[in-house]
């Protein structure tokens, strides 16, 4: 009996993508921006960059080694987490705010709730509202060696007029990832090709972010303010990079329908009557913590079902 | 005009170049033979020959055993060495009639054929039966049960599935390709059972020289139309190629005939050709042997009956040792672990890989990627009901559809965490099944 051969449940094949090339495409497609950031902001971001990734990754090693689980940080997610993170971060923070943001990214967000697919809102961003929260003068001070002054978005708030050109290229102060449009959307195109990612979360997002904003935002339609709104602060990197997490957003062509019109909703209601300038991190995490009911109130009707029984 | 076919599905690679261009080549079995006594579904089939009874080529060695079930014959001259439990595909033993080839190939006398026209419908329906005809695409339904529908006339479609979507897969487009005629008159037979229906030869598009061929065959026939299907796994699956040619749709819960529909696989309608027009049971079939494993891949008519190994000696042997070995093809195929198993009626091919993409796969958490949604041909969420399942959470899996999953195995495809998602599916829906049996 010893030439007997392997068997297994079909189906015999299967697709080369797994959860790593998944993962390290994004991580490629977030380089343009992490690139630009660096050129725009010096020296620091890199460090900054390098300092949050170091520190998501080893804190889910650690975690694991620690609770003597599989180590999983070949997947890269963690890699994901940091460098979102890292973009989210204003360059001129110091550099233990990265590990504070990171550690509590992955332990408390992601391996406390179960590790990668078990976290119930986007681990990078949960970290940046918290890091908002507890620091807030480091986390709202853009002021670096580059750029002295408000973000455009609050420049905008406060009546000032602002360089459209200037925030789509990306030459303005903000975070390190999220100032350049241009960069930001390069990567996207990086997803949506290799189908990593589909328009369906993201464009309804900014469409109906648009929409609400053109209704709510007090000038109307006005095509200065709207694309003002659409490339300064974290919409395009929220919109293509976070509310796309596959983890937490809804799995159903509807519930993602409904998920990015709900985001475009609080997004604009945020940033138009809120205290600060900026809402799509907010946006986002409540929008995930509505996940689960989303879901439920879509589910899919299966192929054929109801039909008339002869 | 919009291709013809459904919302999900997957594009595996395809492998058919291997076999495609190889014409179907007769081989007779060396050895004994066997017959499984189940090899269709529903009642087992009786045997009716005893141990050292002789028999003929195109005997009757087993009885139905009961309405949704069907006969077996012999398919060469020979003594009845055995009848025991022989090991099949599954991996199961099942009681089988072994036969010890005499070599001479002696036939039976077969019974008159009268033309199809002078045939009532009980008669076409009796020789379908007598000949132990069975969907030969897989699942190995009883045709004529199939066939002997409540209400013929409300019938719209006969659908010929020549889909053949499976990867690896050349025995139906061979035998289009040589046999045209046979399937042609085949689907006739079918049409004079359904008084209304339209016969639909159903191709999936990487076959246009069947497409061409077929319609210029069939362009004096007002009853029959060719379609092109987009070439899409799984287009031949029952429920999406209706819903392909005619846009209706059926659940678990309904048969094709509810929404006026008969669909027959290339090999079981050439069979009904043989039952009705020359009166000769089912006794042989086209089996594919391929994979980069195989000396020279090829298509072979092989009588029911003839043991795996001659098929591999038929095809030239091992080229390199074979990492898995598949009987049927890669996506809806069964593993078997040895070789010493028979050709059964719905064996389609025999799949040898140098590689084993799977078995070593370890499955990682899901990251909720919606890809086995986008891919599921019964749209309903194959992550979810895995999970269910695993969790044996019975009451919910069934709440949530999971009872619609057609065992595709799409999803099981595509999943970048490489979940056992089809796997564990299958096994809750057995379960279930099994319990509304009871």
């Amino acid at each position: 009996m010893s030439d007997l051969r392997k068997v297994s449940a079909n189906p015999h094949v299967r697709s080369k993508i797994t959860t790593s090339t998944i993962m390290l495409a994004v991580v490629i497609s977030l380089l343009p921006a992490t690139i630009f950031g660096i050129y725009n902001f010096g020296f620091k971001a890199a460090v900054l960059v390098v300092v949050t990734v170091a520190s998501t990754v080893l804190t889910e090693l650690l975690y694991e080694l620690a609770m003597k689980k599989r180590v999983t940080i070949g997947d890269f997610s963690a890699v994901v987490t940091g460098l979102l993170l890292a973009l989210n971060l204003p360059a001129g923070a110091p550099w233990w705010i990265g590990i504070v943001g990171g550690i509590f990214a992955i332990l408390i967000v992601k391996m406390l709730f179960g590790g990668l697919g078990q976290n119930f809102m986007n681990p990078a961003l949960a970290a940046r509202c918290f890091l908002l929260i507890s620091f807030t003068s480091i986390m709202t001070n853009f002021e670096t060696d580059v750029y002295t002054g408000a973000t455009p978005l609050a420049a905008l708030k406060a009546g000032e007029s602002v360089n459209v050109y200037n925030m789509v290229i990306g030459k303005v102060s903000g975070t390190i990832g999220e100032t350049s449009m241009i960069a930001i959307l390069i990567g996207a195109c990086i997803l949506l090709l290799l189908g990593i990612i589909d328009l369906r979360v993201p464009g309804s997002y900014i469409v109906s972010f648009v929409i609400f904003l053109g209704l709510f935002g007090g000038h109307g339609f006005e095509w200065n303010f709207i694309s003002a709104h659409l490339a300064g602060g974290g919409l395009m990197l929220g919109a293509f990079f976070m509310a796309t997490d596959y983890v937490t957003r809804p799995v159903t062509v509807k519930g993602q329908y409904i998920f990015g019109i709900l985001l475009g909703l609080l997004t604009c209601i945020f940033r138009v009557f809120g205290g600060s300038a900026e809402g799509v991190s907010y946006a986002i995490i409540i929008g995930n913590l509505l996940v689960p009911l989303i879901e439920k109130l879509t589910h899919p009707t299966a192929f054929g079902k109801g039909g008339a029984k002869k | 005009m919009a291709k013809l076919t459904f919302a999900g599905g997957i594009h595996p690679y395809d492998g058919k170049d291997l076999s495609k261009d190889k014409p179907i080549k007769d081989i007779l079995p060396q050895g004994d033979l066997v017959y499984p006594l189940s090899q269709h579904i529903g009642a087992p089939a009786v045997a009716i020959v005893q141990k050292g009874d002789h028999v003929l080529t195109g005997q009757k060695i087993a009885e139905a055993g009961g309405f949704v079930s069907a006969p077996i014959y012999a398919t060469v001259s020979g003594t009845v060495k055995a009848i025991e439990p022989r090991r099949v595909v599954t991996g199961d033993k099942v009681m089988s009639i072994v036969i010890e080839n005499d070599g001479e190939y002696a036939e039976v006398d077969y019974p008159e054929p009268k033309p199809l026209e002078e045939m009532t419908r009980e008669e076409i329906l009796d020789c379908i039966r007598e000949a132990g005809v069975v969907g030969m695409g897989g699942a190995g339904f009883p045709t004529h049960v199939k066939l002997a529908v409540k209400e013929p006339e409300k019938i719209d479609y006969v659908i010929a599935n020549c889909a053949e979507c499976e990867p690896y897969l050349t025995s139906d487009y061979r035998r289009m390709i040589e046999e045209p005629e046979k399937l042609i008159e085949g689907l006739k037979v079918s049409l004079a059972l359904f008084p209304n229906a339209t016969g639909i030869l159903a191709v999936e598009d990487n076959k246009m020289d069947c497409i061409e061929l077929l319609k210029e065959k069939t362009k004096d026939e007002p009853r029959i139309l060719v379609k092109g299907l987009k070439t899409k796994y799984p287009q031949g699956a029952e429920r999406t190629l209706i819903y392909a040619t005619t846009k209706r749709q059926i659940d678990s819960s309904r048969l094709p005939a509810d929404v006026g529909c008969v669909v027959n696989n290339v090999d079981s309608i050439v069979a009904i050709y043989n039952a009705v027009h020359h009166r000769r049971p089912l006794m042989e079939r086209i089996v594919t042997i391929t994979g980069d494993a195989i000396n020279k891949p090829q298509n072979f008519r092989v009588k029911i009956g003839t043991n795996y190994h001659e098929l591999i000696e038929a095809a030239g042997g091992f080229r390199k040792e074979p990492a898995k070995i598949v009987s049927g093809g890669p996506m809806m195929g069964f593993a078997i672990f040895e070789l010493d198993v028979p050709t059964t009626k719905t064996a389609s091919a025999l799949l040898c890989m140098t590689k084993d993409e799977v078995s070593q796969l370890e499955p990682s958490a899901c990251i909720n990627c919606s890809r086995c949604l986008e891919v599921c041909p019964s749209r309903i969420m194959p992550n979810l009901l895995a999970t269910l399942a695993e969790h044996h959470d019975e009451e919910t899996f069934v709440k949530y559809d999971g009872m619609e999953c057609c065992e595709c195995g799409c999803c099981s495809f595509v999943c970048p965490a490489k979940r056992h998602l089809s796997q564990n599916i299958k096994s809750q829906r057995k379960i279930v099944l099994g319990k509304r049996k009871k």
